[in-house]
């Protein structure tokens, strides 16, 4: 039996449909959107835009639960601090050190939550493919083209040991650059601009890949929008690259 | 002499009703636990650790900082995770705790409420991957804190576990999805072997028995 028909079967268990299957349903109707100046970006496409490579369930937890969770914390912790409320997150990012003690742990934490997963969201919801253009013209340059690019990214991510992310980044003259993260650290804090990037926290894809993490960073590119990527780093090189 | 894997105490399917459903004791145990000691027997040759004892390795890696890494991720987790096995049962849960052990949770921690409130914390925020401990202390007292990815108590020389909760989002994504604190909850009041705490506790943090 496959993992999905196993877990399907288990999932038909009384006590299990009980506990596992209703339980995160009812909590996401529960979660009233925190106030402030930190709110969640709409998924751009459907819970199931991304199958059968990454699953609806997944995608509904991932955006609703994971990614709204760092957006609750942010405005609970930028409460009693009205100059860091006001400020840009890239900035908040990129200035982690002035920012107050008390809350800079948690703002690198849920700050880079939220960056890493808006950006995340905006780079799927494709159907992969290739690059064009000067974005295929950079990755050639820098990444040693598209299949070493892949196969260097996919090492990268299986090599994260614990929570964390893969990206490729971009300098403001559109040279690329291969990193990944612990946590979710970003590379916003840097200085350098995300062009997009996979998550590798076990939560990104435990439900359909389970310990299996080099065939989730495989199967991920199927769902990559190049048009979009082209997009960031159209921003990225004219300046207005935000997260 | 090589690490290996050791047999769940209990079957597959014994902590089903505690949360703890077949197939992630199935994945948890005979592939990410697996996984860590082939991991590890890989390293014995490259990094010069045969002769060494598995807490030897621990300590040793964790004092080596950011070199030790490589090691320690994989040594850690495998101590990390035979204890893990160990502190769970079937007959767990409740809060009826050898008297030794609750005398000594009362004198340390203020009382299993507060000390159950104290794990949980650990656990919470132990941001991203990592342990939640209740650990001899080098003073000799209980203590609980945490530690992050492969990390231990040992590596970090703080003192002996007697209890470690996994709060990597495998141990529980299944169970409880995005919600740590429940899984951790569960873990304290429905899975945790207290009489093994017990025994821990008596003869000073677990000794694995592995060695390289
Ligand atoms: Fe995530
Ligand atoms: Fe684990």
């Amino acid at each position: 039996m496959s993992a999905m028909n196993r877990r399907a079967a288990l999932f038909a268990g009384a006590s299990l449909a009980a506990t596992v299957f209703a339980m995160p349903r009812r909590a996401l109707a529960q979660a009233a959107a925190p106030t402030g100046p930190f709110t969640l970006p709409p998924l751009p496409y459907a819970f199931n835009a991304n199958e059968p490579h990454i699953d609806a369930l997944t995608m509904e937890i991932h955006h609703g639960r994971h990614h709204a969770a760092f957006i609750g914390n942010l405005n609970n912790m930028v409460k009693d601090h009205g100059q860091v409320a006001a400020m840009p997150l890239e900035q908040i990012l990129a200035r982690l050190g002035e920012m107050p003690e008390a809350i800079r742990t948690g703002l690198r934490n849920s700050g880079g939550g939220h960056a890493n997963h808006t950006m995340f969201w905006q780079v799927m919801g494709g159907k992969g493919g290739a690059p064009a253009g000067d974005l295929a013209a950079a990755v050639t340059r820098d990444l040693g083209g598209l299949d070493k690019l892949k196969a260097d990214f996919n090492g990268a991510g299986a090599r994260v040991f614990g929570s964390g992310w893969v990206f490729v980044t971009t300098d403001r003259a559109g040279k690329l650059a291969l990193v990944s993260k612990p946590n979710q650290d970003s590379p916003l804090m840097d200085g350098q601009h995300v062009l997009f990037g996979n998550d590798v926290w076990e939560h990104a894809y435990y439900l359909k890949y389970q310990n299996r993490r080099p065939a989730y960073l495989e199967a991920w590119w199927n769902v990559v929008d190049w048009a979009k990527v082209a997009e960031r780093y159209a921003a990225a090189k004219a300046g207005s690259l935000r997260i | 002499m090589a690490f290996s894997l050791p047999a769940l105490p209990y079957s597959t399917n014994a902590l089903a009703g505690q949360s703890m459903c077949q197939e992630t004791l199935e994945l948890h145990h005979g592939k990410h636990h697996n996984a860590y000691v082939t991991a590890l027997n890989g390293l014995i040759e490259a990094k010069g650790l045969a002769g060494k004892s598995l807490e030897q390795i621990c300590a040793e890696a964790g004092k080596a900082g950011a070199d030790g890494a490589p090691v320690l991720n994989q040594a850690g987790q495998h101590y990390n995770h035979i204890l893990f096995w160990q502190v769970m049962s079937p007959s767990g849960g409740g809060d009826k705790l050898p008297a030794r052990l609750a005398a000594k949770i009362d004198s340390d921690l203020g009382g299993l409420a507060a000390f159950k409130e104290a794990f949980k914390a650990a656990g919470v925020t132990q941001f991203g991957s990592g342990w939640a401990w209740l650990i001899i202390g080098t003073d000799g007292k209980l203590k609980v804190t945490k530690t992050a990815n492969g990390a231990n108590p040992i590596s970090t020389g703080e003192g002996q576990p007697i209890l470690g909760a996994d709060v990597w989002e495998h141990a529980y994504y299944l169970d409880f999805r995005n919600v740590r604190p429940n899984y951790l909850d569960n873990f304290l009041n429905k899975l945790v072997d207290w009489s093994v705490v017990d025994s821990l506790l008596g003869s000073g943090g677990l000794k694995s028995g592995q060695a390289a």
